[in-house]
């Protein structure tokens, strides 16, 4: 009977693997005949997308979502540093303990409010003050800042409060301020599993889609300047799945793969990086 | 020039200290922003009503109906498969290169897009398998996207429950899955709903999944595999054409309601267990 049990939980077990196998199964199927039939390099180098006629090029698209995927970066990681260095160091502990839940919360909003907030509030004022059409590359990556911040923030305080007591009492007793602690000692020693978060964080930015298609304009174009609309691969998947068929369809089913071998090799190194230890 | 440490100490303190101010406005600012735009077009008639014109007129049920039904054929899924991997993963086995290609497996799932969990669901249940856009599709879609969270959680869950229990209830002569029922299993039960409020949570936000899986119908769905619209579905396409900007934001804070209770309740249940724990 044991035995029966262990090998029914050990199958249950196994089903994540399975459905990540379906995953990719199914996605390269659908994907791979388009890839080799127009070839790898003009799939992912072609600059022009114009699936009525026959033109599958995806880099306007593998460019956007790094530009965007970048702002967010460049926005996020230095906020989400600095809100995890407080709350794990310098907060009360009684108000980290009411903050940490609510900066959580932020990963529990649905991407489509974020979007609808961009539209609404966001896009018009870069619009005016700016310049350019407001769905922007600038918008994106500041809602996507947003987005990621409870990844980085959650994963960044896990690694500093891995750090060993031993380490900030050390340096404190040296003289050190707190500042000076955090900042030569144990964002150091922690820089690995924060290096994590950033790279997690990085995988959501470049994952995100309905937010994304909602604020960033989603021209097909190579983007010019951070006010320029842009394209991401997810927004190029969701615009167009909803009615394409024949090659035009799995040539987003090959922007998927695309995308599944970007975010792989992010969680790939994610893992890497955050099993190092010190 | 130096600047003396007691200085960068402050400088550094009022920053971080600004830094995580603005986090948490900007999360104020979201929910307030949707809360005073839409809470005064919730009336009990938009709640009960169904979707006339597109969503230009009445309510929102049949939303709220297949949000429903939606989350419960995918919790129904993930909630034993995730509690199953994780009993396996917590009580039965060893550490070792199983274990190791199970848990690259749970985090590389976390990791896959929502996007891509709509691609393969949509190929799989909606055409493959002959499903057609349904809730049914939706549901299993949701349910492979929701999987690694309750696989996570409930592990987690079961791994803080003490030795000595299990010690304790093997010692009296109980079988390995005695032990895990009777023993594991209650104590650890806070957490483990914690990951399946949080799976919860994940479907309802969903928009990307169900879009393509489930499609977009305004009908009140009468079986599940018949085509229906989450609350997030109803409020993307609301939003997105244009089509009432009202109605649009009474779903959003509707929207926005449930997932605070939701994961307030969360939050409060495992805070609660880990108080218990250091009590105790």
């Amino acid at each position: 009977m044991d035995r029966f049990i262990s090998k029914l939980l050990f199958i249950a077990a196994c089903s994540s693997i399975a459905i990540l196998a379906l995953i990719a199964l199914f996605i390269f199927k659908e994907g791979v005949p388009i890839i080799i039939r127009s070839g790898l390099g003009h799939f992912l180098f072609g600059r022009i997308w114009s699936p009525l006629e026959g033109q599958f090029g995806i880099l306007p698209f593998i460019i956007g979502s790094l530009w965007v995927t970048a702002g967010a970066l460049i926005l996020g990681v230095p906020l989400g540093v600095a809100c995890a260095v407080f709350l794990a160091e310098f907060a009360p502990a009684r108000l980290a303990a009411v903050l940490k839940p609510a900066i959580e919360l932020l990963a529990g909003i649905p991407s489509v409010v974020y979007g609808f907030l961009g539209v609404m509030w966001l896009a018009p004022i870069i619009r005016v003050h700016l310049g350019g059409p407001g769905l922007s590359i600038l918008a994106a990556s500041c809602v996507l800042a947003i987005m990621i911040l409870p990844t980085i923030v959650g994963v960044s305080i896990d690694a500093i409060h891995a750090v060993p007591r031993s380490y900030k009492e050390g340096s404190l007793a040296l003289g050190a301020t707190e500042w000076q602690t955090a900042w030569r000692v144990i964002l150091p020693a922690a820089r690995s599993g924060i290096l994590a978060g950033v790279i997690l964080g990085m995988g959501r930015a470049v994952g995100e889609t309905m937010a994304v298609i909602m604020i960033s304009g989603n021209a097909t174009q190579i983007p010019h300047s951070i006010l320029d609309s842009v394209r991401t691969l997810t927004a190029n998947i969701a615009i167009e799945m909803g009615y394409a068929v024949g090659d035009h369809r799995e040539a987003l089913f090959a922007t998927g793969i695309v995308l599944f071998f970007f975010i792989m090799a992010l969680n790939t190194v994610a893992l890497r990086v955050a099993r190092r230890r010190f | 020039m130096r600047i003396p440490p007691s200085i960068t100490q402050k400088i550094a303190k009022i920053s971080l200290t600004l830094a995580c101010a603005s986090a948490v406005a900007a999360l104020v600012f979201v929910i307030g922003f949707v809360l005073v735009g839409g809470l005064k077009h919730v009336t009990w008639a938009f709640l009960t009503e169904p979707i006339l014109d597109m969503g230009r007129a009445g309510g929102i049920l049949p939303a709220i109906v297949g949000t429903i039904l939606m989350v419960f054929v995918a919790i129904g899924i993930a909630a034993p498969l995730g509690i199953a991997s994780a009993i396996y993963l917590a009580e039965y086995t060893q550490e070792g290169k199983v274990t190791q290609t199970i848990r690259f497996g749970i985090n590389c799932l976390a990791g896959v897009p929502s996007i891509i969990f709509g691609l393969f669901g949509f190929i799989l249940f909606v055409v493959m398998l002959g499903f057609g856009w349904s809730i049914i599709s939706g549901g299993l879609s949701l349910a492979a996207m929701v999987l690694p969270t309750i696989i996570r959680t409930a592990e987690e869950a079961m791994r803080a429950v003490p030795r000595n229990y299990r010690d304790v209830a093997a010692s009296l002569g109980a079988t390995r899955w005695q032990v895990v029922t009777r023993a594991v299993l209650p104590y650890a039960l806070p957490g483990v709903l914690t990951g399946v409020i949080l799976g919860i949570g994940r479907s309802i936000e969903e928009t990307a999944v169900v879009i393509f899986t489930a499609g977009s119908a305004v009908q009140m769905p009468r079986s599940l595999f018949d085509s229906a619209r989450t609350m997030s579905v109803h409020f993307y396409i609301l939003a997105r054409e244009g089509i009432s900007n009202d109605n649009a934001y009474a779903t959003a804070a509707v929207l926005i309601c449930t997932i605070l209770v939701i994961n307030i309740t969360a939050y409060t249940m495992m805070h609660r267990l880990m108080r218990g724990r250091r009590a105790a």
